[in-house]
């Protein structure tokens, strides 16, 4: 495991690779997992380049397992548990996964259309078995009534044609039977009133259950109508207007026997298709149970693959076309690792030739790798989400995993809430193994489940902070006995049971007696505190000027961080011209400022405290030069306090010209070691801004600014005077306006504190309490 | 006999989470009440007139003070009935489920293929 202090030293390699042999070796470095490929075919399009055929096939089987996935979902057959991780399958063995899938696709789509045919032909028989059920009731009823056709009582007087008159036209009587559609019969009703004005006879009844649409897939409710008819014309009107309407139609039967042979016929038929249909479903079940059982192993197979033919892609053929070229940026320490990957390789796929390694050198920028685990991945995540650091800078990221959750703490401060917080993460921790916490697609879960360490360190901090704003779920806890006592005020004070407490809203507990203040609380905030009125103007001030010093103290640091990196990369003059400016500027100021926190914290007591001197007002009156209006915190405190103004304007110009000048001076004095300092200046900087340009990714950054950059170019260039002090300008304005602005915005730590109190506070108040 | 459940998975898991939180928090509330502690003055009803006609200070206090821990006490009961009634409603839910063939009540889709990428 590398180091997190500073990236990985990394170095520019070339694989040469047997064509034989050239994809079990990228299989063996994928398992490796440690390199970075540069792409050596840049010009060349994506579909003109050499494994474009495997890689359509690849995609083909993702497509197919796609398919299988939805259709085992659908099924509700459970998944295996498991973790699976296969290697990615030779080439000969790719044909078989694939003749595979492509049969189990053919087997599936087949069958599922068989059982929507079937489950169609179902439909219709149950329909059929309803409407002949039901028809038999009208005709009983119509039996009934059955010789009073001579009178309609329901057709119109003038169109009315008796039954004798009809039959001496010839005319037949004819029926049409069939479904339709509950929410249609009206209309349909009232249409072939109007278009058969009564020639027709149209009596319905509604079916009790529900029936599926074959359409849209719900239930329906459905009305069997049985249309009896006089005449050919009518009877052609009436069946278009059951199409018109979508109605089910079906042979109506002459007499009741034939009627009785129908249904006994129906009843088998469908007591057949119900076996069928229950045979077609349990032979899908069995299909994809088979399927379920591998259908992980291959999509990681499948990706896997992709991944390789996409690396083989990015290598180039040399001109003997027997072997494989690629470009690697490979850790220094992971050399013999890759040497043995690339054994390992060649000895799977049984080459005689075996694949080798070569270093060469290369004046690019390498790419910056920083390897991390599953509780460092996370801080390492939000530090490269503010930029990715340069090759062999110094890493910020292992300081986060202490400030981040401690400044979180600070500005979070509950003892019982961060208890709660603390839980939470630990039984993410505990379970993270568990594959349905893993793999879940919703986006907010995946978010926390990522940070699982990051909020198991900021609930464990905020314990802390609670113990220190002594704050659980708002309210104090009394450990170790308030150090203030109330009775003295009586026995030493003045205070007397009638006059003080009868005549008082706010009394004020005076440190000064004797015996009212026994000395500080141990751990934290006092208790007493809680039932104070003026409990925030204690704690604002308290909280404001730790804000302060935490700021200053973090920033401090960070600007030290910075001698690292200008002794390692062996710039000695950085740190007299640049990082002696900074700190100078931002101590003499705003350290300045912490010191006079401190000191009045140390020398005033509740003796002087009338007289102790506001540090705002002093603040101000360094930057206006005037010190006569305000007494003193210390003596000699206005001289020192002009000498460190002046320091601090002194060392602008400083961090402003200094490097620039220093190194113009350098150029033009003509040494030879320039060369060096020049070239790699040029490098270095050209790195630094697209490195800055782009986004965090690993690995993936390198590639381009090397390509762009002038590595190839020996030192000739000119050293550009005006680009350097316009870079160091921008960084001078930067620096001291940021010094003061975050400075201020560490304030943030104070004003969140307190918001989390008050919040709390009303919420149980109006909530739980009332 | 008409099914007992009345709400859903989701509704009896907030139920039962709900229910502990509020027992063991309104226990200890009890506990810090019957206790007296200092620091819950602000919420105990007491008015200027308990102050001033008291004649053993601070017995009405405290006695408002035990008042206010017993309704506490009486609170984490209900919750605790509360609790009881989400479980039992969980324990419907995952046999109504079982009887249904379903055995997975919450399911998190799980590997799924992104065809798009490289």
């Amino acid at each position: 495991m590398g180091s997190l202090f500073r990236s990985e030293e990394m170095c520019l390699t070339q694989l040469f690779l047997q064509s034989g042999s050239a994809y079990d070796c990228i299989s063996e470095l994928g398992e490796m997992g440690m390199v970075e490929f540069r792409d050596l075919n840049p010009s060349v399009n994506l579909f003109q380049r050499k494994f474009v055929t495997e890689l359509k096939r690849c995609e083909e089987m993702e497509r197919i397992l796609g398919y299988l996935l939805r259709e085992i979902k659908r099924a509700d057959i459970p998944l295996p548990e498991g973790e699976v991780n296969p290697v990615a399958p030779l080439p000969k063995h790719v044909l078989v996964i694939m003749e595979q899938l492509q049969r189990l696709e053919v087997e599936l789509s087949e069958v599922t259309r068989n059982k929507e045919k079937l489950q169609k032909n179902l439909l219709e028989l149950t329909e059929y078995t309803h409407m002949l059920r039901i028809t038999r009731n009208f005709v009983h009823r119509s039996a009934e009534v059955g010789p009073t056709y001579e009178e309609f009582p329901f057709l119109e007087k003038d169109s009315m044609m008796d039954y004798s008159s009809m039959q001496r036209l010839g005319a037949k009587l004819g029926f049409i039977s069939g479904l339709i559609q509950r929410r249609k019969i009206e209309a349909f009703e009232r249409m072939l009133w109007r278009v058969c004005k009564g020639y027709t006879i149209l009596s319905y009844s509604e079916i009790d259950e529900y029936l599926e649409d074959p359409d849209t897939g719900e239930p329906t409710k459905s009305v069997v109508f049985l249309i009896s008819y006089w005449g050919e014309q009518i009877g052609q009107k009436v069946k278009k207007i059951c199409d018109c309407y979508h109605c089910h139609v079906y042979p109506y039967p002459n007499s009741n026997e034939e009627r009785n042979d129908v249904v006994e016929g129906l009843r088998t038929r469908i007591q057949d298709l119900h076996t069928v249909l229950h045979r077609t479903e349990d032979y899908l079940r069995q299909v994809l149970n088979k399927a379920s059982e591998s259908v992980y192993t291959w999509v990681i197979q499948v990706k896997k693959m992709k991944a390789i033919y996409h690396i083989l892609n990015l290598c180039s053929f040399d001109v003997t076309n027997k072997c494989l070229i690629a470009e690697v940026w490979c850790p220094v320490n992971d050399l013999p690792i890759l040497r043995r990957a690339l054994e390992e390789g060649s000895r799977k796929s049984g080459a005689t030739v075996p694949s080798f390694v070569n270093r060469i050198p290369s004046n690019d920028t390498p790419p910056t790798l920083i390897r991390t685990n599953k509780f460092t991945s996370g801080f390492q995540n939000i530090v490269e989400a503010y930029g990715v650091g340069n090759y062999r800078e110094v890493n910020p990221a292992p300081y986060t995993i202490i400030t981040f959750p401690f400044l979180f703490a600070v500005m979070f401060g509950d003892l019982g809430h961060g208890v709660i917080m603390a839980l939470f993460a630990l039984w993410m921790v505990l379970y993270e193994d568990n594959r349905k916490l893993k793999y879940t697609r919703n986006e907010i879960w995946n978010t926390f489940f990522e940070g699982r360490y990051i909020i198991l360190m900021m609930g464990l901090f905020s314990v802390y902070t609670g113990l220190i704003y002594n704050d659980c779920f708002s309210k104090s806890l009394n450990i170790f006995g308030s150090g203030w006592s109330v009775n003295a005020m009586f026995k030493s004070g003045n205070w007397t049971w009638d006059s003080t407490l009868r005549t008082n809203a706010f009394l004020t507990l005076d440190p000064n007696v004797p015996g009212v203040f026994n000395g500080p609380y141990p751990l934290g905030i006092d208790p007493i505190w809680n039932l104070a009125s003026n409990r925030l103007t204690f704690l604002n001030s308290y909280k404001m000027k730790m804000s302060v010093i935490v700021g200053i103290s973090h920033m401090s640091f960070g600007v030290i961080l910075g001698i690292f990196n200008h002794l390692h990369f062996g710039k000695k003059f950085n740190l007299y011209l640049v990082l002696l400016p900074e700190l100078l500027f931002l101590l003499c100021l705003f350290g300045y400022l912490v010191f006079m926190i401190i000191y009045k914290w140390l020398a005033f007591s509740a003796r002087d405290s009338q007289m102790a001197p506001s540090i705002l007002i002093h603040f101000i009156n360094m930057f206006l030069m005037q010190g006569d209006g305000v007494p003193p915190l210390f003596p000699g405190q206005v001289g020192l306090q002009v000498f460190l103004v002046v320091i601090a304007l002194l060392s602008v110009p400083v961090l402003l010209l200094g490097k620039p000048v220093y190194l113009y001076w350098l150029h033009n004095g003509g040494a030879n070691r320039i060369g060096m300092y020049r070239g790699y200046e040029r490098v270095r900087r050209h790195s630094e801004e697209e490195l800055s340009l782009m986004r965090a990714n690993d690995m993936e950054e390198g590639s381009v600014p090397s390509d762009l950059s002038t590595s190839r170019e020996q030192q000739k260039e000119e050293f550009d005077f005006g680009d350097m002090f316009l870079h160091q300008s921008i960084h001078t304005i930067e620096y001291c306006l940021g010094c003061i602005s975050n400075t201020a915005s560490y304030l943030r730590l104070w004003a969140l504190s307190l918001a989390h109190a008050r919040e709390y506070q009303h919420t149980t108040s109006n909530c739980i309490l009332y | 006999m008409p099914s007992l459940l009345f709400c859903g998975p989701k509704m009896a898991a907030c139920g039962i989470v709900i229910s502990i939180w509020g027992v063991i928090m309104l226990v200890m509330l009890g506990i810090f009440f019957s206790a007296k502690s200092a620091v819950l003055i602000e919420d105990v009803p007491f008015t200027e007139e308990d102050i001033r006609n008291d004649k053993n200070p601070p017995g009405t206090i405290y006695g408002l003070y035990n008042q206010v821990g017993i309704n506490c006490f009486i609170a984490a009961a209900i919750y605790v009935a509360v609790g009881a009634v989400s479980l039992c409603q969980g324990h419907l839910v995952i046999a109504r489920n079982w009887l249904n063939g379903q055995h997975y009540s919450f399911r998190f889709s799980s590997l799924d293929l992104h065809t798009n990428s490289g």
